[in-house]
């Protein structure tokens, strides 16, 4: 009987860049608010625009976050995702008018109360008109994303021509409820509470959907079907049930988006889901389509960027993102988190 | 003859060949047929938009790549004559390079969008369409010095494109022979060009591979064509034809600015009309351009009227009012998808 060979396998040691590279992307955002700490001379004022920064991001990621997970679940690419922020946005900011002695009193919970109000029936509104849109515009041209393109373009005109019917051509202005104007003073900076809330409100949807997802079994085999829908079918689950689920989830979210945006900017227009629909794409396809993860830390990179060189250079803003796209792209073709699909 | 100057791409249907005929003779001898400046300026943009449409049914129809950023290249264009018109000093010199050197840079852009967008999917290609586009327009707006911003670029053509020159005495037909007909016929033929040039394009070797990837381009990249290749040369095409288009518009209306070339209501009409004319046929756009630009002249006083007779009743009158009519087309639009994608070309081949 011969003994067994010596095997003793011993492990390389991985190198620093080696341990680094499954976390780039997140590192991508520390890197980029050093530059900017080292860019602009002040530090309250970049601790401003940071805050800022990330509030934008958040806002972002919520209306993105619909977007890239309908992609990923069913191939799906709904260009008239605007259509919802803007819905949203009118809902709301109507129901905050309505609620115009809760918002205008100074005390915060009054505030708060009609902000939820807002949330709420938006997010019901844009859900409501999610599962329509599935089923009147999205279901027909399954597969097809030619027609995917073109008839959701066509949807999202005619949602944006149905507002101005109802809503008039005018653009909206709207006051923030009465606690959450002005700023507070921090480190010499003056950070708007607003944009804090903001922050606050993002970063509790991206745990609640992180949890979902990791945590619950509806995520599971929402994960699953991203990564091999057929394999889900097969294994006795109605993969089309949790598809109108999740388009209806991200419609709604694309409403709470546009409520946070339309207060943010403190007008609303029918055409603001349209040109929010531009930093939605930047952002999606920077991080991965169909990874959440990735629409979060994009977000953020395209929230960040956007503040820190509006600050240094006004008219490179909207440059700016299309420069951290196209490097992002060089970097890593699918986006930073590409969504590995099992064929 | 015939089939040779169409690339033998015949219009198979009577109807098609009788409406297609129409159109042209209509186009052709639209100063004396429709005497009137409103009614020869709509020929003209008529002739300048079955142009842009074809070249967008190019890249969409042909091709299967959906762009948002076909009136940036229009846009290229149009500010290339402008400008080079402001700086040049009026002259034929000025309008060549200001053409010649558009449809460069959109070739240019296009070849830098579809290398990055196109390598890795398709659809890539219209979110990051959009962006550019959107950020381009932005950008044309805010550099005033150059562009004139919001207000735009008027500038001064050749002598010999204006009213006040006269080639001829007397006059043909009622119709005065002076430099403005010119102009007409200069954006008609070089219209025409274009078109016959790109049905030239779409029934070559070239074309039939484009047909193959939009078909199945897994399998064409099987048979051996560079997919990636053909697409972005599709794309480039496709570009610097619509910027001579928009350099066209530029000569005819002595006027660039965001709203006449950039925006995305054009952009809209454009996916409209390829869409509505019928998608994969270069006669399409012939359909499309003229029936949507006519409809876009006259069909809008129609609705005004239609508005009044129902005002009284809620929201009715709302939702007929002119500026709405976008709306309608959106419908359409959908409707047209689901329906009918061969589009109006595509019924009237149709076998019976």
């Amino acid at each position: 009987m011969s003994a067994a060979p010596q095997h003793n396998p011993t492990m390389a040691r991985m190198s620093l860049a080696e341990r680094l590279a499954p976390h780039a992307p997140v590192l991508l955002i520390v890197g980029l608010m050093i530059l900017g700490l080292i860019a602009i001379p002040s530090t309250s004022s970049w601790l401003t625009l940071t805050v800022s920064g990330l509030a934008m991001g958040m806002m972002i990621f919520i209306m993105a976050s619909g977007l890239t997970l309908v992609f990923g679940l069913m191939d799906v690419i709904n260009f008239g995702h605007g259509a919802f922020v803007s819905v949203g946005a009118f809902v709301g900011i109507s129901l905050l008018l309505v609620l115009e002695q809760m918002t205008g009193a100074p005390a915060l919970w009054l505030n708060l109360t009609a902000m939820m109000v807002a949330i709420v029936g938006a997010m019901a509104a844009t859900g409501l008109m999610g599962w329509a849109f599935e089923r009147v515009i999205v279901k027909p041209v399954y597969g097809h994303h030619l027609k995917q393109i073109l008839v959701t373009m066509g949807g999202l005109i005619v949602v944006e021509q149905l507002i101005i019917v109802l809503w008039g051509p005018e653009e909206i202005f709207i006051n923030r409820p009465e606690a959450l104007k002005g700023a507070i003073t921090f480190a010499g900076a003056a950070l708007e509470k607003y944009r804090l809330v903001a922050v606050g409100i993002g970063i509790v949807v991206f745990l609640a959907m992180r949890w979902v997802l990791r945590r619950t079994k509806i995520g599971l085999i929402v994960r699953a079907g991203v990564e091999n829908g057929e394999m889900v079918e097969a294994l006795g689950y109605r993969l089309r049930l949790v598809f109108v689920g999740v388009f209806i989830a991200g419609s709604a979210l694309a409403g709470l988006g546009g409520v946070l945006w339309g207060l943010y900017q403190e007008v609303i227009t029918a055409q603001m889901g349209n040109h929010t629909m531009i930093l939605i794409f930047i952002v999606v396809i920077i991080g991965g389509l169909g990874s959440v993860e990735g629409c979060f830390i994009g977000a953020l990179l395209v929230g960040l960027m956007q503040n820190y060189v509006a600050f240094l250079e006004p008219k490179l803003a909207l440059i700016s993102n299309i420069g951290l796209m196209v490097a992002i792209l060089m970097w890593r073709p699918m986006g930073m988190i590409p969504v590995v699909k099992a064929k | 003859m015939l089939t040779k100057i169409l690339s033998g791409d015949m219009p198979r249907s009577t109807a098609l060949a009788v409406v297609l005929i129409a159109i042209l003779i209509g186009l052709a001898f639209a100063p004396f047929i429709f005497p009137g400046v409103r009614s020869v300026d709509t020929a003209a943009r008529i002739s300048i938009f079955i142009v842009l449409v074809a070249s967008y049914d190019l890249m969409l129809g042909y091709g299967g790549i959906v762009s948002f950023a076909h009136t940036m290249f229009f846009g290229l264009g149009a500010y290339g004559v402008a400008l080079a018109s402001t700086h040049m000093g009026r002259g034929f010199d000025a309008l060549l390079v200001g053409s010649v050197s558009g449809a460069l840079i959109a070739a240019l852009l296009a070849l830098l969008i579809g290398l990055f967008s196109l390598r890795v999917r398709a659809i890539f290609f219209a979110m990051i369409t959009l962006a550019v586009a959107s950020a381009v327009a932005v950008l044309v707006s805010q550099l005033s010095g150059l562009t004139g911003g919001e207000d735009g670029l008027s500038y001064k053509i050749p002598r010999a494109l204006g009213p006040a020159f006269k080639f001829a005495d007397g006059e043909l037909f009622g119709v005065r022979m002076d430099g403005k007909l010119l102009k007409y016929y200069l954006v008609f033929f070089s219209s025409l060009i274009l078109f016959l040039v790109m049905l030239r394009i779409v029934h070559s070797p070239f074309g039939r591979v484009l047909l193959a990837i939009r078909e199945n381009d897994f399998r064409a990249e099987a048979i051996g064509y560079r997919v990636v290749h053909y697409r972005v040369a599709a794309t480039c095409i496709s570009a610097a034809i619509a910027a001579l288009a928009g350099a066209l518009y530029a000569i005819w209306l002595r006027y660039v600015g965001p709203d006449t070339s950039l925006s995305m209501e054009i952009m809209i009409d454009i996916l409209l009309m390829v869409v509505i004319g019928g998608m994969g046929t270069m006669y399409g756009a012939v359909i499309g351009a003229t029936l949507f630009v006519l409809a876009q002249n006259y069909l809008q006083n129609l609705m005004d009227v239609a508005a009044n007779a129902v005002t009284g009743v809620p929201i009715l009158p709302d939702l007929l009012n002119a500026d709405r009519w976008l709306l309608w087309l959106g419908v359409l639009f959908i409707l047209s998808v689901y329906f009918f994608p061969t589009g109006i070309v595509g019924r009237l081949r149709q076998p019976r």
